[in-house]
């Protein structure tokens, strides 16, 4: 099998006396690299080591008690337990939804299979504020379709926006965007899988399913352990979704409803410039641990 | 007989996944048969079906004009940003990647962890900082703060490295030096053509990137005449709530439309190149 995610290989021709000038080509990159990536890292890291004083202005050198505050930090655990939930839900109903489109795309047991993949795929094409700024008005009360169906049935039976079906309907909405996106990494990785091996498969009496489990599913591991780094980096930077819905729910989705709406809130609303730098680096630290985590985890089940 | 490769085609999968296509288009056809409703009509008339009067061309002719034309302004601000921004992107992309598949010098390995990094590092996360910064250099609020951040795309380096290293043979590189070309020149004359499917890719993803941006001209932005569709868009949505709610909701909903078009078709258009662009990506994870 291959590997997940490591650097490609390089041909053993490869001309090292001229390697030198390959950072002409990189050099650029890396300048606009530095200053869009790295330098906001490290002055977000300098913020996250001072406090505003309250009285005096100007700040004090508080070492890591910016980070002590944010593990205390009842919001922030609030938020952090919300995008968990959300990810352990939403991902898996979203990735295996992905893989049964792909699969059955594959198949060509599908009519229309090209259609049925350009219109799964559609949703992507949308932007993200459009979105919900659709499903926005599709679950509100005024004209959308959740009032013509309570309409219907005389009651107030579906109720999207309430503090009981918020993170649901945030699910759909995520899950709506982005399930053709992850269908076509998927659908791209089964069309490499060698036809002689799905051969040999129903030769040895395999049937469909049994093909899907033993031959397939394993060929594309590397594919669905990318979407699942990907889906999870997603699910904990969790912003536009809930920051545009809260126009519409401003009691159900409060300020600090997810850990990015914190750290922009408080930014932005509060001018906590260097709590919300740490909480930023919190959540950043954690998502790259459980990103780190299930790429480790995907490759040794490989060997 | 059928083969296994060529079975027989299923009725009962083709109705499970019609019901999935369903899911995907009933909002989407809510939406376009609302962008031809009148507001009264919109807020009067069940969602799916269609208003007393058909008003989609008033609609546009409304959308273009309120506000004197911001709209259009808002649609040019976001020309500009996927112009420069994406195309920007696709260049530094291509050239980065380029030259780590086919050149070895000293960091190579430094870089690419770095990249590789950066992906698991939350966007949004270093957004906060990025404006800080941004604010200290005085970029704030002008198209720069808007553009230089989307010039990154990790993931077009590594999509353009792994397409890069079995699509320009060495032997090619070599021969063209024999023809005394220097290495940019065999970069643009050379690698470029047979790296087109996988800049492509790349374009396509970095404009849709660009075009769908919405966190980062968010709060980069306050001047209204600097924002792209999607902030616009929210900002006429935010009008119908508070104290001098004027809302406008139909034009939000003509606005999203127009919004949404431009990429369909370019999906639809260059489908058979970004699909083997990211085949190849594949092969290689």
């Amino acid at each position: 099998m291959t590997s997940t995610v490591g650097p490609p290989r390089i041909r053993v021709g490869a001309v090292r006396a001229r390697g030198r000038r390959g950072w002409i080509f990189v050099a650029p990159f890396a300048v606009v690299f530095a200053l869009t990536f790295l330098a906001p890292l490290v002055y977000a890291f300098g913020l996250s080591l001072f406090r505003d004083q309250a009285f005096f202005g100007g700040t004090v050198f508080v070492g890591l008690g910016n980070y002590t505050q944010a593990l205390a930090d009842a919001n922030f655990w609030d938020a952090f337990l919300r995008v968990l939930l959300f990810l352990a839900v939403q991902v898996p109903i979203m990735l295996l939804m992905a893989l049964i489109a792909a699969f059955a795309i594959d198949s060509a047991r599908l009519h229309a299979a090209g259609f049925f993949r350009m219109v799964i795929f559609l949703p992507y094409a949308v932007p993200g504020v459009v979105a919900v700024l659709m499903w926005g008005f599709i679950y509100g009360d005024h004209f959308g379709l959740a009032a013509d169906l309570n309409h219907l049935l005389g009651q107030d039976a579906v109720q999207p926006l309430s503090a009981n079906w918020i993170l649901t309907s945030i699910g759909n909405i995520v899950t709506w965007e982005f399930v053709g996106y992850n269908m076509l990494i998927f659908y791209s990785a089964l069309k490499v899988v060698p036809p002689d091996q799905i051969e040999a498969a129903a030769i040895d009496g395999a049937g469909t399913l049994r093909t899907i489990v033993s031959v397939k599913l394993p060929a594309i591991r590397g594919a669905i352990v990318v979407a699942t780094i990907f889906s999870i980096i997603g699910s904990f930077q969790l912003f536009n979704e809930p920051n545009i819905l809260r126009s519409l729910a401003p009691n159900v989705i409060t300020t600090y409803f997810t850990p990015n709406m914190y750290a922009y809130n408080l930014s932005f609303a509060g001018q906590q410039y260097n709590y919300s730098a740490t909480v930023a680096i919190v959540m950043g630290v954690i998502t790259a641990i459980i990103a780190y985590a299930v790429q480790l985890r995907g490759q040794r089940k490989e060997r | 007989m059928t083969s296994v490769l060529r079975p027989r085609r299923s009725r009962t999968l083709t109705a499970v996944m019609a019901l999935y296509l369903l899911y995907t288009l009933i909002p989407l056809a809510w939406l376009v048969i609302s962008a031809t409703k009148t507001q009264p009509d919109l807020l009067s008339t069940p969602g799916l079906s269609f208003g007393g009067v058909f008003a989609l061309f008033d609609n546009i002719g409304q959308t273009f004009t309120y506000d004197n034309g911001i709209f259009l302004r808002w649609l040019g601000n976001t020309l500009l940003y996927v112009v420069v921004g994406a195309g920007g992107a696709t260049v530094l992309a291509t050239a980065a990647g380029y030259g780590l598949a086919k050149y070895r010098f000293r960091g190579r390995q430094a870089v690419f962890a770095v990249v590789l990094g950066a992906i698991a590092v939350p966007g949004t996360a270093l957004a906060v900082p990025t404006f800080l910064l941004f604010s200290r250099l005085g970029l704030i609020d002008t198209p720069l703060a808007v553009i230089i951040p989307s010039l990154i795309s990790p993931f077009g380096l590594y999509l353009i490295w792994v397409y890069a290293v079995d699509a320009i043979p060495d032997e090619m590189m070599e021969a063209a030096r024999i023809d005394g070309a220097g290495e940019i020149r065999i970069f643009l004359a050379v690698t470029l053509r047979q790296l087109a499917p996988g800049i492509v890719t790349v374009a396509l993803f970095a404009v849709v990137a660009t075009w769908n941006n919405y966190f980062l001209p968010l709060i980069m932005l306050s001047d209204p005449n600097w924002y792209p569709l999607t902030v616009g868009l929210n900002q006429w949505n935010a009008q119908a709530i508070g104290a001098a709610a004027q809302p406008v909701y139909h034009l939000v909903i003509t606005g999203s439309v127009l919004t949404i078009i431009p990429l369909v078709i370019a999906f639809l258009f260059l489908q058979r190149f970004w699909q083997s662009g990211l085949a190849a990506g594949s092969v290689k994870q």
